[in-house]
Formats: structure tokens, C-alpha cells, sequence
């Protein structure tokens, strides 16, 4: 028989398939995996919701126990793979082929196993880019998805960690697929409708929250006087000149300097209410100091951070929150607002490479990109002017036509020259080539390209490639921040003094930055128990950070 | 563990009176340097004894960096690494020179 509804008839059939093992929509979790058997076909693009954060870990359990006779061969298409039952699937044969973001935790097993061949990979995407695929095509015909309670219809409420859902949800449900969400309890009423019943087809009470990583706290006791120095030269080097308003901070304890550094330091440049006022950022627990001191208009949010809810409540007019109160995220639409709406990126890295590409692949670590090739792109769809995006088009192209030239959005790569362990951050050439050829790759896995980096910092100056007009000058503008690395240590002395005359490298002098000023001491908090003071007791750490 | 050893002629003498200071913590990634006025004006000397072995080369541009720009003349510094990272060396230095040029003793 041919049709135009086959597949609203495979999702009706799958759901009641799945019927037989609850009581309306509510399943118990000893039932998990008999509802995941009879729901899942061989083959199905399954979406297992692992966020950045937030995981669906009961229903990555019960989806690694079935009876693999039933449901195999799985392709497998989640932003996250983070938890060890996610890459076990693939060790069992319950998935075979895998679509994904980024995988933190687990980086170096994802090298193994794609090395071993247990995985046929697809691609490793950004968020955006995987995200646009699910409408596309790799649209899930199953999303496995978390949240924090539903009602008995099947309504949402994911709490302030809402990250993927919302994404995961429209692109299954609209397209004939089956939702299953794993909620952590049942109630009357959901604090707030984050996901509409009417695209939920089964719900799972956990026995236990789902799992979140607290992975945006930096403890401010564990940043260098290097990082501090970087910081200072960020701001003034950067963000000063620049007068960058709406931006975007990666992870890592350089950009936790800098939210540091802007209620002391940077209230000494009288830089307030002229930089960071606007933020596409996770609600880091380093910037308390600065939206306390009134630094910060407004944060939107991809996911949350464990400790932070009470104290976002509290911040409603910085924060997105909802009639609930609480923060309400969303990775998609915050990926889509640093891409297009913010002038700047600023991250840390693990390799740049001569030409200023970027990536946090080592030979034996595949962690994925998460978000920050979005962040740290040019949008090239971008058509409204700011006067940092103008201004950095105009020193790329200084004798372009004004009202016909591009803007560039700043996408400055921050770090010290040796990372941990006294591995250089600067190479010859990236692991990421090396792997891509061995796993016979058509693209190597880099983060940022070199033609959208505009800075590099290091402790040793900024580098400003927008002002470089040849391969070598930009070459030796890299080498000449890279300290005492090999690649900075082969630099042209001669060639990097004049650019350094022509402003392409700052150095901490050329700011009026004196080094030994570079303490401890100018971070508006030195312990996280400074920032939970700060927050006025708002701030709750997780207790892996709690050290007094 | 690693010995090194630098000894450079330099410019001037470095500034203050205070006969000795010290700088910073022996711990994984940090150091200490103890710097004492002992030397004719006309001389610097470092020893260092270093927990990273096979970074000669490093010490030997990060010293004569340090040297030229701070021109440490009489001074000798004695350097406890636990492999701390060239930067950090370079910043340890600075700090020595700046405390060693203080008033007191």
C-alpha cells in the first residue's frame, strides 16, 4: 500500500507498542528498557539526551540493557557523549553509527573506540550544526530526553537546566517521532511548561535526579599571576579599544580572570558600562563579582551551572528566567545569539598552529567542539553594524569601500604559552592533522579556523592578525606571542620588532601594563568562598569546590 | 633533577641595598629564588637546580632575556624549580630583582 502518512502510522504503531507498559503515559522504571524495546526499531536514529550538562542517565541504562536481538545497530545522534553507558552502547552493538558534539569526560575512550572501529562516525559537529541536521537529516525517529518533573498528561518542566530539550523535542515530535522523557518526580501541576504534553508520548520516573556536571566553576584560588597578566592585557588591549559590549567567554581560568578583573581592574580603566554588559554565557560563578558591582545588563543562557539556581532567581533583570522564577536556558537559541549578536569570542584552546588554527583534539583525545566554533566564527550572515565589528573590518580591510565592508566579529584565543604540564599551546603543526589522517578523515577536527582568529593572548602580548597583510606576517605575529615555546623561540627577531612598531603585537609595556602588577590580589575574589560572599549566600557550590 | 649554571657580564648594577630576598614557593609547577648581593657590579650568576630535566635551552633564553632587559649586575640567584613554566621563571626573576631593590634589609 502506498501512502503519505506510512510514518505517522509507524509512530502510532511504536506508541502503542510502548502503551502496554504503563498506566497512561507513566512508565516505572523497572519498565524502562521493555517500553525502550518495544519502541526502538533496528536502525532508528536515536537521540539519548546528553546535554552539555544535563543527562538522560536512567535511559541510557535502560537503553543499554536490551535484548540486542531486538533493538541494534542504532545510529546514534546526541550533542553530548559524555556518560561511559553512551560509548558502552557501541561496545555492546546496541549502536553502531554516531552523530555528536562534544565528549569531555569521555575523549579519550571516543579515540579508542573510534581508532578500534567500534564506532562508525559520522561527523563531529558544532551544537548549531548538529542541531540544524536534526531538521534535515537526522531527524530522530526516538528522543530519550531528561527534565526535572512532568504532570500526568505528560506536560515538562526541565528546570533551569533546559539546554537541548526544547530542540531535541520539536525535531522528533513534529516528525512523527516517539518522545520518551525520564522525569526526576510526578506532579499535580509543573511549575512551568517547558515542553507542551502533546509532545510527550511516555514519561519515566527516575529513582534518582538526573545527572549534571558542574562544568562552568572555576575556583578563583586556582588562577595564575600569569592568567591575571593575560587578563589585564585582554581588557586593555581588547576589550578597551575595541569597546566590546556583547560577547561571549569560553571555559577556562583565563576568561575567569577577566570576569574577575572587571570590578578592580577594570573599574580602574573606568571601563564600566562601556565593555561586558551584554553576555551569551552559562551562568559562571566568576562574573557574581562583576554583575554585583553592576557591570552586567543582561546573560543569556545555554544551560545553567549546579549551585547557581537561587542565586539567578534572585538576579531576574540580568538573567532569562521563567513565571516560575527560575533560569530558563536554551542552547540552541543561545548558540544562535552568540553567533549572530555578540562582537566577540574569547577562549582558551589546547593547540595553534602557525597559520592560528585552532583545536582541542590531541592524537589521543577527540573532545569534540561543543560550542565554540559557533562562538568563534564570523557569521557571515550578519548584517547589523556595531562599532566593534566595524572597526575590526576596517583594520582587516582598510581600503575597502566603508559602506559596502563586512564587519568582523573578534574571535580572540587566550592563553598561556605552556599549558599543563609544560605543553606548548603553540605547534608546528596540530594533532588534529595526524588523526584526521590515520582515521582517514575528509576534514580535519579544527575548533576555529585561522582565518576567523583576529587575536591571540598570551602572556608575552596580543597579536592582532586583522593587521597582518601577508601569510609570514601573520606567521611571525604569532610566533612573536608565543614566549619561550619552540615556534615562539624561531621567531624573526627583526621581522617581529617591526610589527610590534606597527601595533600588531602589544606587548604588556606597549599597554602600560607593568608585569609585576600582575597579582593575585586584583581578583575581586580569590576563593569561591569569596564569590558565595559576594552572591550574599545565594551562591551554593557543589561540594567538590567547598574547601573551608 | 637537573644543575644549571649562567653567568653573564651586564651593564649596570642592580638598583636598592638590601643584601638578600626571597621569591616565591618550591612546589610542582612554581619556584623558589633566593637573590643575595654578592657579586662585583659588573656580573650576574644564576644556579639552578631544576626537577624537569632536558630544558637547557629554555633557561638559556629565558636568563638572557631576564638579563639584558633587568641587568641584574652583582647579584647571584639560586633557583629551586619544580618545573615551573618559562613564564613563571621570568616573572619569579622580576619579582627578586624589584624586592632586592626595596628598601631594608
Amino acid at each position: 500500500m502506498t501512502g503519505w502518512q506510512n510514518n505517522r502510522a509507524a509512530r502510532d504503531e511504536r506508541i502503542a507498542a510502548g502503551a502496554g507498559f504503563g498506566h497512561g503515559k507513566v512508565v516505572q522504571a523497572r519498565d524502562a528498557t521493555r517500553l525502550l524495546e518495544a519502541v526502538i526499531r533496528p536502525g532508528d536514529r536515536v537521540c539519548l539526551e546528553g546535554d552539555n550538562q544535563k543527562q538522560a542517565d536512567l535511559l541510557s541504562r535502560a537503553l543499554l540493557a536490551v535484548d540486542i536481538s531486538r533493538v541494534n545497530d542504532l545510529h546514534m545522534v546526541q550533542s553530548g557523549v559524555v556518560l561511559s553507558e553512551h560509548l558502552d552502547l557501541f561496545d555492546r552493538g546496541v549502536a553502531k553509527r554516531l552523530d555528536y558534539a562534544y565528549s569531555g569526560p569521555q575523549s579519550a575512550r571516543i579515540a579508542r573506540m573510534l581508532f578500534g572501529g567500534k564506532i562508525e562516525l559520522g561527523a563531529v559537529h558544532t551544537y548549531l550544526e548538529l542541531f540544524a541536521r536534526y531538521f534535515i537529516d537526522l531527524t530522530p525517529h526516538v528522543a530519550l530526553v531528561a527534565a526535572v518533573s512532568a504532570d500526568r498528561e505528560g506536560n515538562l518542566y526541565t528546570g533551569p537546566n533546559t539546554e537541548d530539550t526544547p530542540t531535541v523535542v520539536e525535531a522528533t515530535a513534529f516528525k512523527d517521532g516517539v518522545v520518551i522523557a525520564q522525569v526526576n518526580e510526578i506532579v499535580e501541576t509543573v511549575p512551568r511548561v517547558d515542553i507542551p504534553a502533546d509532545r510527550v508520548h511516555f514519561i519515566v520516573k527516575a529513582d534518582q535526579p538526573f545527572f549534571v556536571e558542574p562544568l562552568f566553576t572555576r575556583d578563583p584560588a586556582a588562577i595564575t599571576e600569569g592568567q591575571v597578566l593575560t587578563a589585564m592585557l585582554a581588557i586593555k588591549g581588547i576589550y578597551a579599544p575595541y569597546g566590546v559590549q556583547r560577547l561571549n567567554h569560553g571555559i577556562g581560568f583565563s576568561t575567569a580572570a577577566i570576569e574577575l578583573l572587571l570590578p578592580t581592574f577594570g573599574e580602574r580603566l573606568g571601563l564600566k558600562g562601556r565593555i561586558a554588559t551584554h553576555f551569551a554565557l552559562n551562568p559562571h560563578p566568576a562574573l557574581i563579582p562583576a554583575i554585583e558591582s553592576g557591570w552586567v545588563r543582561q546573560i543569556h543562557s545555554f544551560g545553567s551551572e549546579v549551585g547557581m539556581d537561587d542565586y539567578i532567581r534572585a538576579r531576574s533583570d540580568v538573567y532569562f528566567t521563567g513565571p516560575d522564577g527560575s533560569l530558563r536556558s536554551n542552547r540552541a537559541f543561545c548558540q544562535a545569539a552568540g553567533l549572530y549578536a555578540c562582537d566577540m569570542f574569547i577562549g582558551s584552546t589546547l593547540q595553534i598552529d602557525l597559520q592560528g588554527n585552532s583545536s582541542t583534539v590531541t592524537t589521543s583525545r577527540i573532545a569534540g567542539f561543543g560550542g565554540a566554533p559557533n562562538m568563534g566564527a564570523d557569521a557571515r550572515g550578519r548584517r547589523h553594524p556595531s562599532v566593534p565589528w566595524l572597526k575590526a573590518g576596517a583594520e582587516a580591510d582598510p581600503d575597502g569601500a566603508a559602506l559596502l565592508r563586512r564587519g568582523r566579529k573578534l574571535v580572540v584565543q587566550i592563553g598561556e604559552t605552556f599549558g599543563d604540564k609544560n605543553v606548548p599551546l603553540f605547534v608546528e603543526n596540530l594533532d588534529a592533522m595526524e588523526l584526521a589522517e590515520k582515521l582517514n578523515l575528509e576534514l580535519a577536527p579544527i575548533m576555529i579556523y585561522g582565518d576567523d582568529v583576529t587575536h591571540i593572548v598570551t602572556e608575552e602580548g596580543v597579536a592582532n592578525l586583522l593587521l597582518c597583510r601577508t601569510a609570514q606576517e601573520r606567521e611571525q605575529a604569532i610566533r612573536g606571542v608565543a614566549g619561550y615555546t619552540e615556534v615562539g623561540r624561531r621567531r624573526d627577531h627583526g621581522m617581529v620588532e617591526r610589527l610590534r612598531e606597527r601595533g600588531v603585537i602589544r606587548r604588556p609595556e606597549d599597554l602600560g601594563i607593568n608585569v609585576l602588577d600582575a597579582d593575585r590580589s586584583l581578583l575581586a575574589a580569590r576563593s569561591i568562598k569569596d564569590l558565595v560572599r559576594w552572591s550574599g549566600g545565594l551562591y551554593a557550590p557543589p561540594s567538590k569546590f567547598r574547601n573551608w | 633533577m637537573e644543575d644549571l649554571s649562567f653567568r653573564h657580564h651586564v651593564r649596570a648594577p642592580a638598583g636598592g641595598a638590601r643584601k638578600s630576598a626571597i621569591v616565591g614557593v618550591v612546589a610542582s609547577g612554581n619556584l623558589e629564588v633566593l637573590v643575595e648581593r654578592v657579586l662585583p657590579d659588573a656580573e650576574c650568576a644564576l644556579e639552578i637546580k631544576t626537577a624537569a630535566v632536558g630544558f637547557g635551552d629554555v633557561w638559556r633564553a629565558v636568563i638572557g632575556d631576564f638579563v639584558e632587559r633587568y641587568s641584574p649586575g652583582g647579584l647571584r640567584f639560586s633557583i629551586n624549580d619544580g618545573g615551573a613554566r618559562p613564564d613563571t621563571v621570568s616573572l619569579r626573576l622580576a619579582q627578586a630583582v624589584r624586592l632586592i631593590a626595596e628598601h631594608g634589609q
